[in-house]
């Protein structure tokens, strides 16, 4: 690889109780939690009633009616904080050359929100197997095939570099930022707008997380639903949210006096091969992916500051990946604090893992580690530093975060401050 | 650097299953458009598309597998396997982390989407099948193969609609670059369903017309829609010193590639497509006058049609290159068209033979030297193949034979 270094000028978040970055902050790095019961459609009928919800008005986000009506849910997030993460980076791309501006948006499952809504009405409530064209909104195709959401970031920013969504379960937000670097570092583009967005909380999707007990049937208390390393976990907890990021190449971001948030230093994704949903309790690959990003950023596994988990309050994931972490930390495992946001904001799918790259960036720009909420009961099998219930004043130079997702995929990225990593 | 070369082939077509049988009806001009057999289309507008025939998943795969898969993965499936056994590759025999899947998605397993959405809405939330929190998405593909052949190294998947195809083996040339030594990529797509049969006819595009000879007519004046197709390549990608050192032959290295995107509409400005022929064969240090044969994106829609014509014209002058798009042949597949047209070009570079454009009458407007009738005899030193996705994706691939 080239010696181009790629850094964060520019992000913006849009998370479960927290619009804008600010308020995403105010609200992990103050432990408070966003799950509630379902809003978006009578939950009764479901195991999994709770979820982290937004309350989002895309009117208010300067999307037009016609923007809103092309567009799925997950796509307008992506715009909005595609929009906002170049604003907050200053740069100016009718400046720039067009050609050499890219995108890349991670999703888990697309269009799900309004694939559910259309195929309800085509299928007049499920009893048409030969569903109804006449019923068909004009841009179903743009639900169908979820490229879409790069087309219209694209579109939002006047990108015309390599664009593309990039689609592995869970992992999708850490693997778009870093399919995202490694276009910046082989000379394919110099800005990227990248990052990650899913809008998953349909009755679809709580149905088949339900099939498979994924999800926390903990319907009588939403608000301390999510779990993570908790003794009494019992699943993870639906979200919904979208984080993008301008990344550039270091010299230069430096050269037009940009602002840099973070360095990410080093990117690696491995597959467990095992289970479309199961995980081995060892954590080998994971430990595998954290690894190699750090020999990539040629960080000793001791000079991580901060691990902000994947946790997603599965009984498994967490078992996982604390035996993950022990694995390609050694000891130092248990002197760094490990947490998990998702207590807080829940498990948006593919875009959880932009949301969680931006609350690292935002731990080392604040000296602050944000907590795991809701975690009062230990568990022998999660024996970690998992900063429970309240945050933690830590000089955070850098970070380590992780995600593990459905289909096996295991990534890892790490985040260092630019003056550390002035080698 | 590294390069990265194909070793292995493994082909799902409608007019072919296997890589043999594929080539030699794509030589022969037999395509595998008709009428779609999958549901009744009586009702829909458009009523053709290119449908693998003669395929049944349980010769393949295990019972085990069937309930969990869409039609979309059991032919993944079945082309990786494929593919393997053609690049003499038992991933038993290698480290589990040298070997990834890198594959591309469009609308993931949406047959197995609409009979789960069925079940919830038309019986309840608690029919829904155990499966579909994986069976449906985009991941599915990388994921099953990673774990029938415990395939460790880095995966990934990449959607952008058509042009996908290539990304995902540009992706998997990364990886590769980056240490790993062999990578399955490609795609197989498949969403001919009444559901995914409705939201593409969305689009505008599909061609409405019943005789699958006058259906899909890219570059030809009567060019009025495409025929969708299922189906797609798996390909072996490996480090030429990893096939080297196993001995095995090579089909061609990944020579250059490149992506754009188009502007916005609206904006007057030229599309992206010119761009990423150039970058690409900038990359592989090609000038224009060694490429032997373009597989064009052939979009059959006369405004698509000319944009790619004068894409092509641009740097190769008019009727500079030979072009065709044996696609005519199996329908637009989505993420699948590129990988089977990379394997068609392969097959090209291996018996120099350029495939034919089958039914078209080609447009003197367009200045395209258009393979029609015969396969042609050609140079066999480079192939370029161009894809593009809805909306503005534009991907360009070239392959070069390490031989010449």
């Amino acid at each position: 690889m080239s010696g181009r270094r790629v850094v964060v000028t520019g992000l913006e978040v849009l998370a479960p109780g927290g619009l804008g970055l600010k308020s995403f902050w105010d609200l992990i790095s103050e432990g408070r939690t966003a799950t509630r019961r379902i809003t978006f459609f009578d939950p009764s009928p479901f195991r999994s009633q709770v979820a982290a919800e937004i309350d989002f008005d895309p009117e208010a986000y300067g999307l037009s009616p016609q923007e809103i009506r092309r567009m799925d849910r997950a796509a307008q997030l992506a715009v909005v904080t595609a929009r906002g993460a170049v604003t907050a980076s200053g740069v100016d791309l009718a400046e720039a050359d067009p050609h050499r501006v890219g995108v890349t948006v991670g999703s888990a499952v697309g269009a799900t929100m309004g694939l559910d809504q259309e195929y309800r009405v085509v299928s007049d409530g499920g009893r048409l197997h030969l569903v109804d064209p006449a019923y068909a909104v004009p841009h179903l195709y743009n639900y169908l095939v979820p490229s879409s959401f790069a087309a219209e970031v694209a579109w939002a920013v006047g990108a015309e570099g390599p664009a593309l969504v990039v689609s592995t379960g869970c992992t999708s937000g850490i693997d778009a930022v870093g399919y995202a670097v490694d276009l910046i570092r082989e000379g394919s583009a110099d800005i990227m707008v990248a990052g990650a967005s899913d809008a998953p909380i349909s009755p679809i999707t709580v149905a088949c997380f339900d099939a498979i007990k994924a999800t926390t049937p903990r319907n009588d208390d939403p608000e301390h639903a999510s779990r993570p390393f908790d003794g009494t976990r019992d699943g993870f907890v639906l979200g919904e949210g979208a984080a993008m990021f301008v990344l550039e190449e270091l010299e230069s971001a430096r050269r037009r006096g940009a602002y840099v948030y973070a360095e990410i230093a080093g990117y690696a994704t491995r597959s467990n091969a095992y289970h479309m949903t199961g995980l081995r309790p060892d954590g080998a690959e994971m430990a595998e992916a954290i690894r190699v990003a750090l020999a990539e950023a040629r960080l000793n596994p001791d000079k991580v500051d901060y691990v902000n988990a994947h946790g997603s309050g599965t009984k498994q994931n967490d078992r996982h990946e604390t035996a993950a972490f022990k694995r390609s930390l050694g000891e130092h495992a248990y002197r760094t604090p490990v947490s998990s946001i998702k207590s807080m904001i829940g498990h948006s799918l593919g875009a959880i893992g932009s949301i969680e790259i931006a609350a690292s960036v935002l731990a080392m720009e604040n000296g602050v580690v944000p907590p795991t909420a809701n975690l009062h009961t230990p568990d022998p099998e999660c024996d970690l530093d998992y900063v429970p219930l309240v945050a933690r004043d830590w000089k955070v130079d850098a970070v380590l975060s992780v995600g593990s997702g459905f289909g096996g995929f295991q990534s890892a990225m790490v985040l260092a401050r630019p003056e550390r990593s002035a080698r | 650097m590294t390069a990265a070369v194909v070793t292995g082939l493994g082909v799902t077509a409608p007019n072919g299953l296997g890589a043999e049988a594929y080539w030699r009806a794509t030589l022969s001009g037999t395509s595998g458009i008709a009428r779609i057999t999958h549901f009744d289309p009586g009702r829909y507008p458009a009523r053709l598309a290119g449908e693998v025939k003669g395929f049944e998943a349980k010769e393949h795969l295990s019972s085990r597998l069937l309930p969990q898969t869409d039609r979309m993965t059991r032919l993944a499936l079945v082309a990786a396997d494929w593919a393997l056994a053609d690049a003499a590759v038992r991933p038993k025999d290698l480290p589990e982390f040298d070997m990834g899947v890198v594959t591309a998605s469009s609308s993931g397993g949406f047959e197995f989407g609409q009979g789960e959405l069925a079940n919830l809405w038309s019986r309840g939330g608690q029919y829904v099948s155990a499966y579909q929190s994986f069976a449906w998405f985009y991941a599915v593909n990388s994921g099953q193969i990673s774990i029938r052949h415990g395939m460790k190294g880095p995966s990934g998947v990449v959607v952008s609609d058509q042009a996908g195809g290539l990304d995902a083996v540009a992706q998997a040339r990364r990886q590769i670059r980056k240490g790993t030594r062999i990578v399955l990529t490609g795609a197989v797509d498949a969403c001919i369903c009444p559901w995914g049969w409705v939201a593409q006819l969305a689009s505008g595009q599909l061609s409405t017309s019943d005789d699958p000879a006058r259906a899909y007519l890219p570059f030809d004046r009567a060019a009025h829609g495409y025929v969708p197709g299922e189906g797609g390549a798996i390909l072996v990608l490996e480090s030429a010193e990893s096939a080297r050192d196993r001995g095995v032959r090579v089909y061609a290295e990944v020579a250059g590639y490149a992506a754009t995107f188009d502007p916005k509409p609206g904006l007057g400005r030229e599309p992206g497509l010119r761009r990423a022929i150039g970058l690409a064969l900038a990359e592989a240090r090609v000038p224009p006058g060694e490429v032997d044969v373009v597989f064009a994106d052939a979009a059959g829609i006369p405004e698509l049609d000319r944009v790619e014509a004068e894409a092509v014209t641009a740097v190769f002058g008019p009727r500079g290159v030979p072009v065709t798009a044996p696609k005519t042949m199996t329908g637009r597949m989505y993420s699948g068209a590129a990988p089977l047209d990379l394997a068609a070009a392969l097959l090209a570079m291996d018996t120099g033979l350029a495939p034919p454009t089958v039914n078209v009458d080609p447009s003197p407007k367009y200045g395209l030297d258009l393979v029609v009738g015969e396969p042609r005899r050609i140079r066999s030193r480079t192939a370029l193949v161009l894809a593009r996705g809805h909306g503005g994706f534009n991907s360009a691939l070239l392959l070069r034979n390490p031989n010449t």
